[in-house]
């Protein structure tokens, strides 16, 4: 097994009643594409949010290039070079693509015209070009996402967690994205993607974890994952792989 | 260079004004409406750039012009040397009432009232506190030399005032063009997207204040040697925090000309106001208050969104004698 990037240890998050995450772990190997899947409500995005500094979790640990990281804020984790993107696209409404891109680009480089540069240079990496003087409320859900995955690599991550990139997207929407996130890994970044397009993480990912209800179910190759009988009843319910197994339901 | 040739052009413009007439009514004028958007340039950056709506900038203003004053009057420092450390205090009450704000994450409205709170806890110590005079205000002795910042005729005072202004637009050009005012701004469109991207969120709005205090402090400190004169409700009664929104708003937020923009049109306004209603009492701010409404219903960017809507709706086809804004 190669040298793990990321490693959450026995993270969980409470909101009031509810455990919303449930001694959860898992590692994303260096230069790999992990995904995390699970239904609605599993507590992904909250995994995420845990990961990224924007919540602290109660209890549990999480640790980044073997340094534990567990409750630094956002940006002090974006210089170690995590980035993410969000589920619900965070675009600066009123600044243009190349100025919403330059905030990344900014960390590394603190003059404005090279930052400005920078983000032409990514917007063309992730088919941006054309859109680079529209104000980012003009674009599409496409381009949001886009713009999404553009600005978290301006800032020159080497741990990318992506969170729901695809979602929204129609089908040719998400052939075209598909690329650019496998080139964004053969570059050598290591990616955590959160995707419900099963397509999708069957094509890119290398190793699949599932959560349900706080706590991962499954880890494995994608082939494997889909045909967990587990997998199956956490998306379906109870009894469903049995059923499905068994044929048409009779009862 | 190119970005500050539209500076230049409004400073020199201005400067030329006591060339063409020095009547002191004339000058008085622009003297306050310089101070305004002096005040108000110090709101922008904050309100307009990092969009922290303050409603209290009264606090640096009063600030600026007591530590000015008092200086003076109770330990005989130099005006001038009094005017640059009115400034500083300012700029370390911003950071302070910035440290306590922005750690406990009040944001929005919230941001609104506590500014507005800090600015009337001020108001109220400095009317019973022995150091302000209390309830007599504090006067700045006759002293009419270059060397005391006072001055015979206006013309000087209109000419620091004009300084300060052109040093304000300097300053907040030059913010727009730097990575410190994109982050300003990313913190205004979106605060998680930008700390996500590695925005040390709480500490741009901290800078941000503390660089709007000073000059809004400038301001107040300005405001004290021309009228020599100060009491508690000058200084940090809530008129200067709304003089200091008002002009930006009207000019157009986040825009390097906005403040000065708006406050002329605001103070061309309220003294037409008082023309046409002569001395019927408060007609004048009916007639304010409705032009102000009107300009925020149909130009919510302000003076100089306007402009720019106007430009890109006409500026391709209109003719050069035409073209002015």
């Amino acid at each position: 097994m190669a040298e793990s990037l990321l490693h959450i240890d026995q993270v969980s998050q409470r909101f009031g009643g509810l455990l919303a995450l449930d001694a959860a772990s898992f590692a994303a190997e260096a230069g790999r594409i992990t995904a995390l899947i699970g239904p609605n409500g599993a507590g992904k995005t909250t995994l995420f949010s845990i990961v990224t500094g924007f919540q602290q979790p109660v209890s549990g640990r999480i640790v980044y290039d073997g340094v534990d990281i567990t409750g630094l804020p956002p940006h002090r984790l974006a210089r170690r070079g995590l980035a993410r993107t969000f589920q619900v696209a965070q675009p600066f409404a009123r600044l243009t693509v190349r100025e919403n891109i330059a905030v990344g680009a900014h960390l590394h480089r603190p003059a404005r015209a090279d930052a400005l540069a920078a983000a032409a240079q990514v917007a063309a990496a992730i088919g941006l070009a054309g859109e680079l003087d529209q104000p980012a409320d003009a674009l599409t859900v496409a381009g949001r996402k886009r713009l999404e995955l553009g600005r978290a690599l301006a800032i020159e991550p080497r741990l990318l967690l992506l969170d729901e990139v695809l979602a929204g997207l129609n089908p040719s929407e998400v052939r075209d994205m598909v690329p650019v996130i496998r080139t964004i890994a053969a570059r050598g970044v290591t990616i955590v993607m959160i995707e419900h397009i099963m397509q999708a993480v069957m094509s890119l990912a290398e190793r699949v974890f599932v959560l349900s209800q706080g706590r991962i179910i499954a880890e494995g190759a994608p082939h494997e994952i889909a045909a967990d009988p587990r997998v199956v009843e956490a998306y379906l319910g109870h009894g469903a792989a049995q059923r499905m197994t068994a044929g048409p339901a009779h009862d | 260079m190119r970005a500050a040739a539209p500076i230049l052009a409004a400073v020199v413009l201005l400067a030329l004004v006591p060339v063409v007439t020095t009547s002191s009514v004339v000058l008085n004028f622009l003297v306050i409406a310089l101070l305004i958007a002096l005040v108000g340039q110090g709101w922008n950056l904050l309100g307009g750039y990092a969009g922290q709506y303050s409603f209290g900038h009264a606090a640096f203003f009063g600030t600026g012009a007591y530590v000015t004053a008092i200086l003076q009057v109770r330990y005989g420092v130099n005006a001038w040397l009094g005017f640059v450390i009115g400034i500083a205090a300012g700029a370390a009450v911003g950071a302070a009432i910035g440290a306590l704000v922005f750690r406990s994450g009040l944001k929005g409205s919230y941001f609104a009232l506590v500014t507005l709170a800090f600015a009337e806890v001020l108001r109220i110590v400095a009317s019973v506190a022995p150091i302000t005079g209390a309830g007599v205000g504090t006067l700045i002795k006759l002293d009419l030399r270059p060397e005391a910042f006072q001055f015979q005729s206006r013309v000087p005072f209109y000419s620091i005032a004009l300084v300060l202004v052109a040093i304000s637009l300097v300053l907040v050009r030059a913010i727009e063009a730097s990575r410190f005012g994109a982050y300003l701004v990313a913190v205004r469109e979106n605060e998680d997207a930008a700390k996500a991207l590695g925005v040390d969120t709480t500490l741009v709005k901290l800078g941000a204040m503390a660089i709007s205090a000073a000059m809004t402090a400038a301001g107040g400190a300005f405001y004290a040697q021309y009228f020599l004169f100060l009491d508690s409700g000058i200084a940090y009664g809530p008129w200067i925090s709304i003089e200091a929104l008002l002009a930006p708003i009207i000019g157009g937020v986040g825009t390097v000309f906005g403040p000065l923009l708006g406050a002329i049109v605001v103070k061309t306004l309220s003294e037409l106001a008082k023309l046409v209603t002569g001395d019927a009492p408060g007609l004048d701010l009916v007639i304010y208050g409705s032009v102000l409404v009107l300009v925020v219903a149909f130009a919510p960017r302000g003076i100089a969104g306007l402009i720019a809507d106007l430009r890109s709706k006409f500026g391709a086809a209109a003719s050069p004698e035409h073209g002015r804004g």
